[in-house]
């Protein structure tokens, strides 16, 4: 029994000893990969931050100070929203003093920067929250400093009284346009089909609800035939439009697409059926992306209701008469266009998203 | 004859093609045979189930990378990120942002795009390998961050090419037959030969019974595992050029998002264990077909979009029931049971 215990014991350390000096010859090579690991890691990290920046240094009187709460880098949409507010208070820096904060698409980012704003003693806090729900404190917080709260672009789920404006756009109007703008493409009759944006975004909800409305109010001869959730995304939304094509097959006179990257996979799967889309098949999508103007020079797309990113100044606008005391709507829609085919050649090179 | 047929039950693509077939079935018979309808539009073949085959050739292409892993007990959940990498690379080179030099030449942008995802795979077979972190953390970091490094390639765009040379990686037809389907194909002989034909396939089920023995008996772990993330990431790339030729660009917050599940899910469809040790690359590509056809006859029947995801959980839950050996033998003891009370 006994010798047999000693054999193991012996075979372990035997075994252990090897793997030791395997180990430290190894131990350099791997203490060498953690070291590069951890560089890439910093890197990334580094990246990714930002603190709350100022673009002037103290604020004085006279200048309208305002502190900005953005969601962060999530899209080409928000950063081309981005982009218009600092471009705007970089063009007036004479008047204007941004503060600007990028949450990182955290709530709790966005409320310390929002207490910092109060803090300092901005004249108006703009704020895109990313998220609905959790904002009464905060903004209660700045109401009682006498601040007003200007939401932009996404609602927040407060008591109107908490904030002084929100603008944006009206995803039900959008909705509208559209079903006008395919009414007129298909000269008031035919069957279409429609693809979703992401299940209960309100984007999606809306545009399917002023869309649908409009068609059944005034134009009994449009048909919706299929609806299906694209996701938002080109994939998503070719992989759909096949599948639509193969059912319906060249029924289709019209397709609808909650975003224009969608629309831009559907095109793709209409071609690939061997139909003209623009042609054959009116395409109608709401954003206004660069893509999809290139589509519509090229003759493959019809119509997009513009999402209008580009809220710098209208914003600014707003902040200036509520720091002069003046009141200004609960609701300041965006300006948004309606561009179609016939122009988009022209409209391309002023394209900023 | 029979008796071939019960060896070939007893295979382990038997239960995979039988569920294939009865999804298959399934939609002809709903659809009253339109489903399989096929016709010549543009000089190639169109309709369903080409449907199928094209957009599915991207989860095989992954299924086939990522079944080597998961046989050796380890796993990658880095594809859909590295997808998204490869995409990126490829679409700005052709655009020509990235290497004007290379002015958009759509050869230059593949081969980069390619050698992108042997980057990636081969810092994740590093990490695994030769660090030992364990694959699911080490593939997490390349998941996280993979996806950042491709928006700082595509500076946060989506970027939209319009090269047909690029388009036809993914819309392309050779014999009528879209041509992803010959990616799949290469791709699969490839590897079939290379893990049947040669010790490597018995090395890697060895590793994933017992990699502890496995290295006693002389067989290099480390150098395998290397050689297989390296070569799931490569795998990945080229599901990544397949996507977003699709498009007609890089979209890198939704170019292969999830999909890595979808892969993991093909493979243990194909009922290669998880934990590791045998495994089938064939099972795991009817695997990847039956998720396809899934998503496909969801779409084709018309469920309401609030509904689809729970429709395809529900189905995934009764092809894993069939799958399972226990639940086979506790219905049919069931039934024997009964037999037996009856008599």
């Amino acid at each position: 029994m006994k010798r047999e215990a000693d054999s193991t014991v012996f075979a372990f350390q035997n075994y252990s000893t090897f793997y030791v000096r395997r180990g430290m010859f190894q131990m350099k090579k791997r203490a060498l990969i953690c070291v590069v690991a951890a560089c890439m890691m910093l890197l990334v990290a580094a990246c990714g931050t930002s603190q709350p920046s100022g673009q002037g240094s103290e604020s004085t009187n006279d200048k309208l100070v305002v502190g900005f709460a953005q969601i962060g880098q999530e899209s080409g949409w928000r950063d081309a929203e981005t982009a218009s507010i600092q471009f705007y208070a970089g063009q007036n820096l004479d008047t204007i003093d941004l503060k600007f904060a990028d949450a990182q698409q955290k709530q709790e980012n966005q409320i310390k920067a929002i207490k910092s704003f109060i803090e300092m003693g901005v004249d108006v806090i703009g704020v895109a929250p990313v998220v609905e729900t959790g904002w009464d404190a905060v903004f209660t917080e700045a109401k009682d400093a006498g601040i007003p709260i200007v939401l932009v672009d996404r609602r927040a789920d407060v008591d109107e009284s908490l904030y002084a404006t929100f603008i944006g756009s009206d995803f039900i109007e959008e909705g509208k346009n559209a079903a006008i703008e395919m009414s007129v493409l298909l000269g008031g009759s035919g069957k279409i089909v429609q693809l979703e944006g992401t299940v209960g975004a309100s984007a999606a909800n809306d545009r399917k609800k002023g869309f649908e409305d409009e068609i059944a109010a005034n134009h009994p001869g449009i048909e919706i035939v299929a609806s299906q959730t694209g996701d938002f995304t080109r994939a998503k939304g070719k992989e759909v439009m096949e599948s639509f094509l193969k059912t319906y097959g060249n029924e289709i006179k019209g397709i609808y697409g909650h975003n224009d990257d969608m629309a831009l996979g559907a095109i793709e799967a209409i071609k690939e059926a061997g139909l003209k889309p623009g042609s054959d098949v009116a395409v109608v999508s709401v954003d206004g992306v660069r893509g999809i103007f290139e589509a519509m020079a090229a003759g493959e797309a019809n119509v997009t209701i513009e999402c209008n990113p580009l809220l710098g100044p209208q914003f600014f606008e707003a902040c200036q008469t509520l720091k002069n005391g003046g009141t200004v709507e609960k609701w300041i829609k965006s300006d948004e266009g309606i561009y179609r085919a016939d122009t988009a050649a022209a409209d391309l090179p002023n394209r900023k998203y | 004859m029979s008796q071939k047929l019960r060896q070939f039950s007893k295979n382990q693509i038997f239960w995979p093609l039988m569920v294939l077939l009865a999804i298959l079935l399934a939609n002809g018979i709903v659809s009253g045979g339109s489903f399989f309808e096929m016709r010549i539009v543009d000089g190639h073949l169109y309709g369903r189930l080409i449907d199928i085959l094209r957009n599915g050739s991207k989860l095989m292409v992954l299924a086939i990378g990522i079944t080597m892993a998961l046989a050796t007990g380890g796993t990658d959940i880095s594809v859909g990120s590295v997808m998204a990498i490869s995409g990126a690379v490829a679409c700005s080179i052709v655009d020509g942002r990235l290497l004007p030099g290379a002015s958009g030449n759509v050869a230059v942008a593949v081969v980069l795009a390619l050698l992108a995802g042997v980057l990636c795979g081969l810092w994740n077979g590093v990490l695994i390998a030769k660090v030992k972190i364990q694959p699911i953390v080490a593939t997490m970091i390349l998941m996280v961050a993979g996806r950042g490094i491709a928006q700082l390639i595509t500076e946060g765009k989506i970027v939209t090419i319009n090269s047909d040379a690029y388009y036809f990686i993914n819309g392309g037809y050779i014999l009528g037959l879209p041509f992803p389907l010959f990616i799949v194909a290469f791709a699969f002989v490839l590897v079939m030969l290379f893990t049947r034909k040669t010790a490597f396939g018995l090395f890697i089920e060895a590793i994933g019974v017992n990699s502890v023995s496995s290295r006693f008996t002389g067989i290099k772990v480390d150098r395998i595992k290397l050689m297989i993330y390296t070569f799931s990431g490569l795998m990945a790339a080229v599901a990544g050029l397949i996507e977003s030729a699709g498009i007609k660009g890089a979209d890198c917050n939704n170019a292969g998002l999830l999909i890595e599940l979808d892969a993991i899910l093909s493979v243990a469809i194909g009922g290669t264990s998880l934990f590791g040790g045998r495994f089938s690359i064939p099972a795991s590509v009817i695997g990847a077909l039956i998720i396809q056809s899934i998503s496909t006859s969801v779409l084709a029947m018309g469920v309401a979009p609030e509904v689809t995801l729970v429709v395809k959980s529900l189905i995934v839950v009764v092809i894993c029931l069939v799958q399972s050996k226990k639940f086979k033998e506790t219905i049919a003891g069931k039934f024997s049971r009964r037999a037996v009370k009856e008599a």
